[in-house]
């Protein structure tokens, strides 16, 4: 089975713009909003300031009603003086936590940069606190730090943290790593069913009474483009990657599955015969969503790590031009596959410097630019169409059924532009 | 140590933010990692400004620290200063930031920038949001006013408005058309809208205005001080106090207090007979202090509900709420732990609560109707249309909004009567069709819960009304769709089907349906 991938002269090898300046992004916190939906009996107790607190709550909005599977142990004057004193804090916080709510069978012991800079070792207190909570409750520690993680790095953190401690298997098994809404993972969970390919288990899952096991005949696939260090961490326990690009449209569903279908032996008859009817429908969706979007360009700004795969999709199935694709981050081996798809022309950005970057989206003058909320309004104030990225990483997008919903989210803002009409009828 | 879930304010340096992003002219540089640059978006988005806060962050990394951070800040400044050209700029530290004491406001003052440079100390392990703005704007005016001659006509500053307040934009036009039918102009308006060059000028004024005590006091007893400038104590929110306020300012100007209430509604509202079931209501108050005092006196003597508690988060207003509590007889409450809060709510079972977008989340849980009448904002705290707190207008824009709810409290219990009326919930169908409902499973669901209902009896529908049958997986497959797209993809993919003859719905048929309306 030959992979369809065409051979355009693509940017693998493209020169990266590294700049280092400031940085408009959210930390690796930020991931904790989606993460605690995903992980139903888990609670993640940040260790930081009134600051982390601040965050967590602005980027969460006012969508949780209910006391939320998250907080923040907020350090005080008092634990910055000495380390022993805060360990013991701690402990004191996580016992009135865990007593006051039995549901939780998996704390994450989160760290923040204020943490991380009075160097309070958090995977002290796991261990310490995993034997005296354990079985029951698991205790694992990650960093979701601003000086160490951005953004959807916390979810990639969080994962690698977990792995180390899953069991062990001889078993040759596909392992899919990353967080989806769980309509949009059973949809791949019946895709791969219906190829034959098994026994498939997911990471994160949604409970702790579903262990994932990993070992040498482990194959993974990644279902987000940002799961460096988990990617590492399921390398060292013996599993191969299978690089495909990422499952954002068609196009790039249909090369994620069949990087599968060939590593398990499916015939490309039954690929075909499983893949047919959701791909024409997808091909429909996408044809009709992405009308405003042909011919129109984009600039991204770096936030969720989604960038070149997204960019991947709206040159190639929505018939746009990417002037410039940032990430916070480019990993190569990752992305590779759907920096190979892109057609030549754009810059590809790595870091930032909001206000240079800022002075080439001005002169570039893109139809649509996606980027932060705190830029969006002010972009939009000086009539750039702009689409905020954080939508991105909330909102089901993944696969062939959300192909349509993806280039829709696109295609909202150009289409807004243009209906808005609030002259007088002359 | 202290857990916390949700918090009344922000950090201090989102305090200085709120100053800096009033002001016009002034440039802050924050120390602080990359992720500290949400607070932008409280700017751009809950308050939809059009522009970036005039902040710089230095945004350090992990490898940074060690190396050179204090060089970084340098850089960062510099860069600032010359993209900018303020007037004025602020140094700060964020609490990570604090931490590494890099002393920024030292490394600035040796720039020898040609413009004033103001450091800020703001303690982000001891204090808050509303002390870090009270504390930034004192700094600023110690900093750049001066003793002046006073304007020939009498005038006034306004003191307190920020960015992110709750509705400081409004209050200060209401506020200035309140004092100039009286014969005050305003000389400065600070910080809202205010150059450092305007804070220069403040001087000018006979007296202050002192619109908001948690974040102008702190520069308003310096003025007094200093600049020999009286400052006003009554904050005009609602009738009976705007009132007091014009006195105040007659007695500190000489002029005789006049106001012109041929606009004024509250008054008359209240009494008519429409009124009577407002009568008595069993409130609870929560908020700023400045907010919820007001909001005391409107309840209570102005509307005649029963204050049954109150409180507030800024321990800086404490002492006022306790004396204020004894007066109305109850106890209060100083927290910042909403589930204190939320704890006293349950335990008082007011009728309704006057408080924060917390305090509407709480009362959303405990089924209790909730008016906003202080920050923490949320969007919906940033009308389009004019609605000031202040004044005149204010007092019918409170009446307005403290009603609102309770009218929609009443409509709720209704439709709680009727929750078994086939007509009244969202499985029932279209009435004409006088098909059985099912009874909805969840309703003690929180507001926007999309739990599962049990799946139509569909055989029943398909016979009678020669409707499509939606097929168990399907039926299970849509209840997974966002509750507030699910009735809208349902009609989508019964309309799909009829329209293709398909007579069962299979998840497929869902997919394709989806894919055809896709947009
Ligand atoms: S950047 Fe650091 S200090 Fe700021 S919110 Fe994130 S973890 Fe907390
Ligand atoms: S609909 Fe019912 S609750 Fe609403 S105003 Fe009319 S009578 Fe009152």
């Amino acid at each position: 089975m030959n992979a369809p991938i065409p051979n355009t002269p693509g940017c693998r090898d493209v020169p990266l713009l590294k700049e280092r300046g400031q940085r408009e992004v959210f930390c690796g916190l930020t991931a904790i909003v989606w993460l605690h939906r995903k992980m139903q009996d888990a609670f993640f107790l940040v260790v930081g300031s009134r600051t982390c607190a601040h965050l967590l709550q602005s980027a969460a909005g006012v969508m949780i009603f209910a006391e939320p599977r998250f907080g923040t142990a907020i350090l005080e004057e008092t634990d910055l003086a000495g380390m022993a004193d805060a360990q013991a804090e701690l402990d004191r916080e996580v016992e009135k936590l865990l007593s006051r709510r039995p549901d939780i069978k998996r704390l994450f012991l989160v760290g923040s940069c204020p943490s991380e800079v009075i160097k309070l070792d958090l995977e002290k207190a796991a261990e310490r606190l995993s034997s005296a909570y354990g079985p029951a409750v698991n205790v694992v520690n990650f960093s979701g730090s601003g000086i160490e993680t951005t953004f959807t790095e916390g979810e990639d953190a969080c994962l690698a943290a977990t792995i180390p401690s899953l069991p062990s298997t001889e078993a040759r098994q596909l392992v899919v790593a990353g967080a989806l809404p769980d309509v949009v993972e059973d949809q791949m969970l019946g895709l791969l069913e219906a190829l034959g390919v098994g026994p498939v288990s997911v990471l994160p899952t949604a409970r702790a009474d579903q262990p994932v096991a990993v070992g040498p005949n482990t194959v993974f696939a990644l279902t987000q483009p940002f799961l460096n260090e988990t990617h590492a961490a399921l390398v060292r326990r013996g599993a191969r990657h299978l690089p495909a690009p990422f499952p954002f449209g068609e196009e790039g569903t249909t090369a994620w599955l069949r990087a599968i279908a060939h590593e398990f032996g499916v015939s490309e008859e039954r690929f075909n015969e499983v893949t047919a009817a959701p791909r024409d429908r997808a091909r429909r969706a996408v044809a009709q969503a992405s009308a405003p979007l042909r011919e129109k360009s984009i600039f991204l700004f770096p936030d969720s790590q989604l960038e070149i795969p997204l960019a991947r999709f709206l040159t190639r199935e929505c018939g746009m031009t990417a002037l410039e694709i940032g990430q916070p981050y480019v990993h190569r081996d990752i992305v590779g596959p759907d920096i190979d798809l892109i057609p030549e022309g754009p810059v590809f950005s790595e870091g930032q410097d909001v206000d240079l970057q800022l002075d080439r989206a001005r002169a570039a003058r893109p139809d649509l630019t996606v980027c932060g909320l705190g830029l969006a309004n002010p972009l939009e104030a000086e009539g750039l169409t702009t689409k905020w990225a954080i939508e991105l990483v909330f909102t089901p997008i993944h696969f062939y059924e959300q192909a349509g919903d993806l280039a829709g989210l696109f295609a909202r803002p150009m289409r807004r532009r243009e209906i808005l009409q609030l002259e007088a009828e002359a | 140590m202290k857990l916390s879930v949700w918090t009344y304010e922000g950090p201090p340096h989102v305090g200085a933010m709120r100053v800096a992003t009033a002001m016009k002219g002034l440039h802050y540089v924050l120390h602080a990692p990359q992720g500290d640059t949400y607070a932008d978006l409280l700017f751009t988005m809950i308050e939809r400004r059009d522009r970036r806060p005039p902040v710089t962050y230095t945004t350090f990394q992990a490898r940074d620290l060690g190396a050179d951070t204090a060089n970084l800040f340098k850089t960062a400044c510099q860069d600032a200063y010359e993209r900018s050209q303020p007037e004025a700029i602020i140094v700060g530290a964020s609490c990570t930031a604090e931490l590494i004491q890099d002393d920024p406001g030292g490394m600035a003052e040796t720039m020898g920038l040609p413009v004033p440079v103001i450091p800020l100390e703001l303690p982000s392990y001891q204090r808050k949001e509303n002390f870090g703005a009270d504390e930034t704007f004192f700094q600023i005016v110690r900093a750049l006013a001066r003793p002046m001659e006073r304007t020939e006509r009498i005038t006034c500053n306004l003191i307190g408005p920020t960015a992110l307040g709750f509705r400081h934009r409004d209050d200060i036009t209401e506020l200035t058309g309140l004092l100039i039918e009286m014969g005050v102009e305003v000389n400065v308006t600070a910080p809202f809208d205010a150059t450092p060059t305007d804070i220069t000028r403040l001087g000018r004024a006979h007296f202050n205005v002192l619109m908001y005590p948690e974040t102008g006091e702190a520069a308003c007893r310096w003025m007094e001080r200093e600049l020999d400038q009286p400052f006003t104590k009554t904050v005009p929110i609602g009738v009976g106090a705007t009132r007091d306020f014009l006195r105040e300012v007659g007695e500190i100007t000489g002029l005789t207090p006049k106001i012109d209430e041929t606009r004024l509604r509250l008054p008359w509202y209240s009494a008519s007979v429409d009124s009577t079931y407002l009568t008595g209501k069993r409130v609870f108050l929560f908020g700023d202090g400045t907010h919820v005092a007001a909001a005391a006196r409107i309840a209570r003597d102005e509307m005649g509900f029963d204050v049954v508690g109150l409180g507030c988060y800024n321990r800086e207003q404490a002492r006022m709420i306790r004396a204020l509590a004894k007066d109305y007889g109850v106890e209060a409450l100083v927290t910042d732990d909403y589930l204190d809060v939320e704890a006293r709510i349950e335990a008082l079972a007011p009728e309704m609560i006057l408080g924060t977008q917390m305090e509407r989340h709480i009362g959303k849980r405990l089924g209790i109707p909730c008016a906003v009448i202080s920050a923490p904002v949320h969007v919906q705290d940033f009308p389009a249309r004019y609605s000031p707190q202040v004044g005149i207008e204010g007092a019918n824009v409170i009446f307005d909004t403290w009603v609102h709810p309770l009218v929609m409290g009443l409509e709720e219990h209704l439709l709680h009567m009727f929750r078994e009326d086939f007509e009244f919930h969202d499985d029932a169908g279209a009435s004409h069709h006088g098909g059985k409902a099912v009874s909805p499973a969840d309703a003690g669901d929180p507001p926007g819960g999309a739990a599962p209902r049990p799946p139509r009896d569909t055989s029943e529908q398909a016979k009678d009304a020669g409707q499509v049958i939606w097929l168990a997986d399907a039926e299970k497959e849509l209840r997974r769709v966002p509750f507030f797209v699910r009735g809208k993809a349902r009609r989508n993919t019964e309309a799909f089907a009829t329209e293709r003859g398909v007579t069962e719905i299979s998840v497929d048929t869902l997919y394709e349906a989806k894919a055809h309306f896709a947009r």
